[in-house]
């Protein structure tokens, strides 16, 4: 077995010969596509959204290469192949991102297609990462291993990513499509801020289908999605999903980018939308878009569970250090004996999401150890090892201190989503990743990080919202004043069940007090909380007002 | 303009007509509201006539119309504007149009096999076009995930060979 062997449970989809020649085929297109823009024969304008649909930005520094990591799943091989591609054309380090893929920021084009050669050699690609086609399906972190999960999401995931890839009639929408899928009744994918949302269920029968929303979404004009439908049996989900991208693709506006999304064209026609989604859906002949079951049996396959050995749940070990870690850390997973394991890419004072290349390397070899070799990315820019036994937890948590990825910090004040900001992206406004680095230094007290408690800050530095700002807790957007960076915050946002848009407190502050009134935020919800109660509840229960005098009472 | 068909060029043998232009007696291809306005007249014509549709409208207006056109052409203003796919795929699948379906406007060669797949027939194609470039296009990917028209069948699979040639 040599390095790029995948390991043999982990449960990532395995290609088999006609998805290896497809991916061969799509390289060589590509690079056809390459020399007929250095040639001449396709202007910048047409190569663009050509190369956009392989993943291929131009930055403000350089090309940035997007790899899909399909539904966030990875073996240890594909995440040591990233590490491999990080070290010998980037500068030693990937950057994970919301979408739960991964970018290299300083990627050379003439690179790109060995670049490609090396991502195919481990099953993987750069397809559809941008582009205004159907994105990386997102799904749930902990799919397969948390207790709360009804339908196993990674197998539908997979099948949209089929679906969808190089879809004829889907290519060329109006916009970007984004498609996030849970299986279980918490929410933990945004469903509802996402172009399509989708929560995979049973009914009494203990059938699979699928309730839909549509039309969610961040960006410059957030909104929540609309249902669609309770209950799509499985049989006739890809026949419902046409129905909703073609009557998007028929009647999304296509003349001013920022109204091209699907959630205006749903908030726009409100039920109608619905309407014309059933309409659609009742009159196409549906045994050409059937689902059948030997096929979701055949990919469900890829999927079967990791052979679990039969333990029972252990008291972990007394190390005060090792238990803070393990307390954020550490999830409850549905097989006795096991555990989810979060593995923060926040330290203190770094770059969120981003991972060296021997960082990379050392989490696939814990991956290969402790976790069948499967690894996940999370929306919020951290790795999982989904499937750790309770009595390896601590030499699995040495073995991370030793990479420098046991910041014990998950789900806390530090555990910052950020987009890269005007660091490296062509379209921000402000700085997003230096802001993030100076509140994690400025609440680096661990103490005081679990005396805060759950407490979600996202920072976008522009308008479009890659940095999820509008879903915080406290949402931060950096935008340009007169050629001055500043700093709107929002409060009460969320991504879950109850997800919410947050509320814009007030005037916006510099680049040198945004942390400064973080800090007055957070003192106080201290001064007001009652006993158990995290910074959104204090915030609900006792509104805006509290925080908007302490942040612009006269001195 | 010269045609693209099955990966070669050929003459174009229709004729667009403008809305006030007196119609020839070969084929002609005229204006929706053109096409609503003389629906009578155009009945006892015995000549081929297609219809040229702008991207926005939808195929069930000229669904009525549909049995008396043999062709009908989708327009993409860029490249970048797929309503055409959608149109396409409506006319095969919903309205069992057999018709020639002729892609005009700001088409690449990039896109030549998601059209074809979508029930297109002919694109109409600057003087000078390179077919080889298109002909390699449509043939640079053979594997489809998910059912199409023209020469797609319904799949009994996720995925199989593409035969667009």
């Amino acid at each position: 077995m040599n390095a790029l062997t995948p390991p043999q449970y982990a449960r990532t989809y395995r290609y088999d010969e006609i998805d290896r020649e497809f991916l061969q085929e799509r390289i060589a297109e590509f690079r056809g596509q390459i020399e007929r823009r250095l040639a001449g024969e396709l202007t910048e304008d047409e190569f663009k959204p050509l190369r956009l649909m392989n993943g291929l930005y131009l930055q403000l520094h350089a090309y940035m290469l997007r790899v899909a990591i399909p539904y966030g799943l990875l073996n240890s091989a594909q995440l040591r192949q990233l590490g491999r591609i990080a070290r010998r054309w980037d500068r030693g380090f990937g950057h994970f991102t919301t979408r739960q893929n991964i970018q290299f920021n300083w990627t050379k084009l003439e690179d790109v297609p060995a670049m490609l050669e090396a991502l195919a050699e481990v099953d993987m690609h750069a397809i559809q990462t941008s582009g205004n086609c159907i994105r990386n399906t997102t799904t749930d972190e902990y799919a397969g291993a948390t207790p709360d999960e009804v339908v196993d999401p990674l197998v539908y995931a997979e099948i949209l990513r089929q679906w969808s890839t190089l879809h004829p009639e889907f290519t060329w929408l109006p916009r970007k499509f984004k498609i996030a899928i849970t299986g279980s009744p918490n929410d933990r994918v945004a469903a509802q801020v996402h172009d399509v949302g989708v929560l995979a269920k049973r009914n009494e029968r203990g059938e699979v289908g699928f309730e839909v929303h549509a039309g969610g979404g961040l960006g410059r004009t957030p909104i929540i999605a609309r249902k669609l439908r309770d209950w799509v049996p499985e049989s006739e989900f890809l026949a419902y999903m046409e129905a909703v991208l073609r009557v998007y693709n028929a009647l999304g506006q296509r003349e001013n980018i920022y109204k091209a999304r699907i959630k205006i064209l749903v908030r726009d026609l409100g039920d109608e939308f619905t309407q014309m989604v059933e309409r659609e859906y009742e009159r196409m002949p549906r045994d050409r878009y059937r689902l059948d079951p030997d096929i979701v049996a055949a990919i469900g396959a890829h999927f079967a569970p990791p052979p679990f050995a039969a333990l029972e749940d252990q008291e972990l070990p007394e190390d005060p250090e090792f238990r803070a870690w393990a307390s954020t850390s550490v999830r409850a997973h549905r097989q006795p004996g096991y555990a989810s394991v979060t593995i923060s890419l926040k330290p203190i004072g770094g770059i969120p999401g981003d991972a060296s290349a021997d960082q990379m390397e050392a989490v696939a070899d814990l991956a290969e150890r402790h976790s069948f070799g499967e690894i996940r990315v999370t929306h919020v820019q951290n790795l999982v090892l989904p499937h750790v036994r309770q009595e390896d937890l601590h030499a699995l948590w040495q073995g991370l201190r030793a990479a420098g990825l046991a910041t014990p910090n998950i789900g806390l004040i530090s555990d910052i989503i950020a987009c890269p900001g005007m660091d490296y992206c062509a379209l921000a406004t402000a700085r997003s990743i230096p802001i993030a680095q100076r509140i994690s230094e400025r609440f680096a007290s661990l103490d005081r990080q679990h005396d805060i408690g759950e407490c979600f800050i996202n920072i976008s530095g522009c308008i479009n919202a890659c940095g999820h700002h509008h879903v915080a807790h406290i949402g931060i957007l950096g935008v340009d004043k007169r050629g001055e960076e500043v700093y709107q915050v929002t409060l009460g946002g969320s991504a879950t069940n109850d997800a919410a848009i947050g509320e814009l407190i007030g005037p916006a502050f510099s680049y040198d007090t945004i942390v400064d009134a973080v800090e007055t935020l957070i003192t106080t919800y201290i001064a007001h909380r009652s006993p158990g109660e995290r910074f959104i509840d204090t915030y609900r229960r006792i509104g805006v007002t509290p925080f908007k005098d302490a942040l612009y009472a006269p001195a | 303009m010269p045609l693209l068909e099955d990966g070669r060029l050929r003459p174009d043998d229709w004729t667009s007509i403008e809305d006030d232009a007196p119609l020839p007696e070969g084929p002609a291809i005229i204006s929706l509201a053109r096409l609503q306005a003389e629906a009578a007249t155009l009945a006892g014509r015995n000549a081929p006539l297609g219809v040229a549709v702008a991207p926005e409208t939808q195929p069930e207006e000229i669904a009525p119309f549909l049995s008396r056109l043999a062709l009908v052409a989708l327009r993409m203003p860029k490249s970048k504007d797929g309503r055409a796919f959608t149109q396409a795929r409506s006319l095969r699948e919903h309205h069992g149009f057999a018709g020639e379906i002729r892609a005009t406007g700001h088409v690449l060669p990039d896109q030549y096999a998601m059209l074809l797949r979508c029930g297109v027939s002919t694109v109409e194609v600057p003087e000078g076009t390179r077919p080889e470039t298109w002909a390699r296009s449509r043939d640079a990917i053979r594997i489809g995930y998910q059912a199409a028209q023209g020469a797609d069948h319904p799949l009994s699979l996720l995925r199989r060979k593409l035969e667009l040639a």
